[in-house]
């Protein structure tokens, strides 16, 4: 009840803000933070509750928007349908991906998603009608009443998704999946033992993050009218994709969407006052110090906390 | 048709050689990751790192080669520090360490990379020597001395490694290590202190690496992630902590890379190594000479 209380706020909050905010820059900016979100609720879905590390949110990210590119190229398909098809394909991806890879010790599994990556980037290099290496210029529609501007519309398209990744997000997390998860992460041999279908949850937990992962994507090309592979399969979004949940904590589902919140922000703010190497290197720094000192993340240091004020006030009492 | 007969042991040759490098660049990574199981993500990283200490020294007016004999023991040293620091950070505390593990090294890569944009930019970078730019005639067949030096400098490299892990206490004692640690630990010796040391030499071996990488070809920050495909498909290809795997793998790779880039054009060429790496772990995850 109270999450979806929640949610209804999110939703209120998103409306407010497209309907007052004046700034365009804003919902550029916004965007970006808001497809962290999605991404790093997707990534925690396989990486947070089961324990197997993707790194290959590029390829399913990039995926995704050239799904959506060429549809567009192709037949002037409308933005939702994109996103349809775009997790569709994504979804696959990772069903193929988790077939093949996650009967292995996951760091098998970690290496061969960055070799999805480059498998896909080179695909789509050698894509003539995709654009190739030079990429591909899209005009964009006009956008869709009652929006005036298309960034402003992508904006809220964006925040839905992030609504909806952490609905699917939390309810996996609550149902008996994400018990079977939690039970693979800690022990798998154990798990195994006691009869949970541990294959079957580890390829359904890959779809649905690949898939979330993909829609994440479709938008993109919208977004800046134009996509080209080698910054579409970009690592940068693996690095973000891993750290917001190594930040924010990976056993609850609010843990990448706080990870993701800061850190995208941050890094909005240092690309634009600093430079974009430094903003790497700060979620390079910041990732291994959380990993290092605070293994359950900002939320664990919370809840750390709590705990301790809670029985120093009973000591007091 | 034709032509593909015809270039094709030019291919070969040329597959044959870069296949040595390979192997040469995969070593500390089949020591690290194939005998003592860290998720050494970084090893790339580090060896890009090495190239780039090696450009340093040769701008002093060394020879890279012997640069990178002189980066062997800080290397060495650098390697103990950071299996010391994983060790305390994540093995001793055994749970869950998979996945944090992983992480961490991706960020120890991450901050490696970006350190070394920060101090030398963008821009590719290579060596000035002798062997640098001239070649060699076979019959008909023009081979480029830097190729050659590099494949003589891994053969060394892989039989002087060979030899140690066969011959010398602290070699059988790192194999020991790999084969079984508790049993390891019940006679009384310090697994922790064995994987210290093969890790040191992991990274070691990383550094001559990276000089062989720079003599080879120009060097750039984010060439570590073409070669975390080619050093792992090799390491994985060979079966786990394999040497003759190693090289065996490392030539498999050279030659299938060389073909695909004389048949279908250098676009196709770094996907190579990433598909060979999912077939093998898709349908014989032991690799050729697994354990």
């Amino acid at each position: 009840m109270r999450f979806w209380l929640g949610t209804a706020i999110a939703a209120a909050a998103l409306a407010t803000v497209a309907g007052t905010v004046k700034y365009e820059y804003f919902f550029f900016a916004g965007y970006t933070v808001l497809m962290f979100v999605v991404l790093a609720t997707a990534w925690n879905i396989l990486g947070g509750y089961a324990g197997y590390v993707n790194f290959g949110t590029p390829a399913f990210f990039g995926l995704g928007a050239y799904t959506a590119a060429v549809l567009y190229k192709a037949t002037a398909l409308p933005l939702a349908l994109q996103i349809a098809a775009a997790a569709t394909m994504a979804g696959l991806l990772g069903l193929a991906a988790g077939l093949l890879t996650l009967r292995l010790r996951g760091i098998f599994f970690a290496i061969a998603t960055i070799a999805l990556v480059v498998i896909m980037e080179t695909v789509f290099i050698n894509w003539r009608y995709a654009g190739g290496a030079t990429g591909l210029q899209l005009l964009r529609p006009a956008p869709i009443p009652p929006f005036e501007s298309y960034t402003k519309m992508l904006f809220v398209v964006m925040g839905v998704m992030a609504i909806a990744a952490v609905a699917i997000a939390r309810y996996i997390e609550r149902s008996w999946v994400g018990r079977g998860l939690r039970a693979i992460r800690d022990s798998e041999e154990a798990a195994e033992a006691n009869g949970v279908p541990t294959l079957r949850l580890k390829v359904f937990a890959c779809v649905v993050s690949g898939a979330l992962m993909g829609a994440a994507g479709a938008p993109m090309p919208m977004y800046l009218s134009f996509i080209e592979p080698a910054s579409t399969f970009n690592l940068n979004y693996a690095v973000g994709a891993l750290a917001s949940p190594m930040i924010g904590g990976t056993a609850h589902w609010a843990g990448p969407v706080i990870g993701a919140m800061l850190l995208a922000s941050l890094q909005q703010i240092v690309t634009v006052t600093v430079s974009n190497e430094i903003n790497v290197l700060l979620v390079g720094v910041l990732l291994v110090i959380f990993i290092v000192a605070a293994p359950e993340g900002i939320i664990g240091l919370a809840q750390k906390l709590r705990r301790k004020l809670a029985s120093r006030r009973k000591a007091a009492r | 048709m034709g032509m593909f007969w015809e270039l094709l042991p030019e291919a070969i040759l040329f597959g044959i050689l870069l296949g040595g490098f390979y192997a040469a660049v995969s070593m500390g990574l089949s020591v690290s990751f194939g005998l003592l199981d860290v998720p050494n993500v970084a090893h790339p990283a580090i060896m890009v790192f090495g190239s780039y200490c090696t450009y340093l020294l040769a701008q002093q007016g060394l020879d890279p080669i012997v640069a990178g004999v002189l980066l062997m023991p800080p290397f060495f040293l650098l390697g103990m520090a950071v299996y010391r620091f994983y060790y305390e950070a994540f093995e001793r505390r055994g749970a869950e360490a998979g996945v944090r593990g992983i992480a961490f090294f991706f960020g120890v890569a991450l901050i490696i990379e970006v350190g070394l944009i920060l101090a030398f930019g963008v821009d590719q970078r290579m060596v000035e020597a002798a062997y640098v730019g001239v070649a060699a005639s076979v019959g008909e067949i023009r081979i480029p001395l830097r190729m050659l030096v590099a494949f003589g400098v891994a053969v060394v490299l892989t039989v002087a490694l060979t030899l140690y892990m066969s011959r010398t206490f602290t070699g059988r004692a790192i194999k020991a290590v790999a084969q079984d640690e508790p049993a390891l630990r019940l006679m009384g010796a310090d697994p922790v202190r064995i994987k210290q040391w093969a890790f040191g030499i992991a990274t070691g071996v990383s550094a001559l690496a990276g000089a062989m990488l720079i003599i080879v070809g120009p060097v750039e920050p984010a060439l570590d992630r073409v070669y975390i495909g080619r050093t792992f498909a090799v390491v994985v290809l060979a079966g786990l902590g394999s040497m003759t795997g190693t090289v065996a793998a490392g030539l498999i790779l050279g030659i299938s890379e060389s073909i695909v880039l004389m048949q279908f054009g250098a676009s196709w060429a770094p996907a190579v190594s990433f598909a060979l790496l999912l077939a093998v772990l898709g349908f014989r995850p032991q690799g050729l000479f697994g354990r």
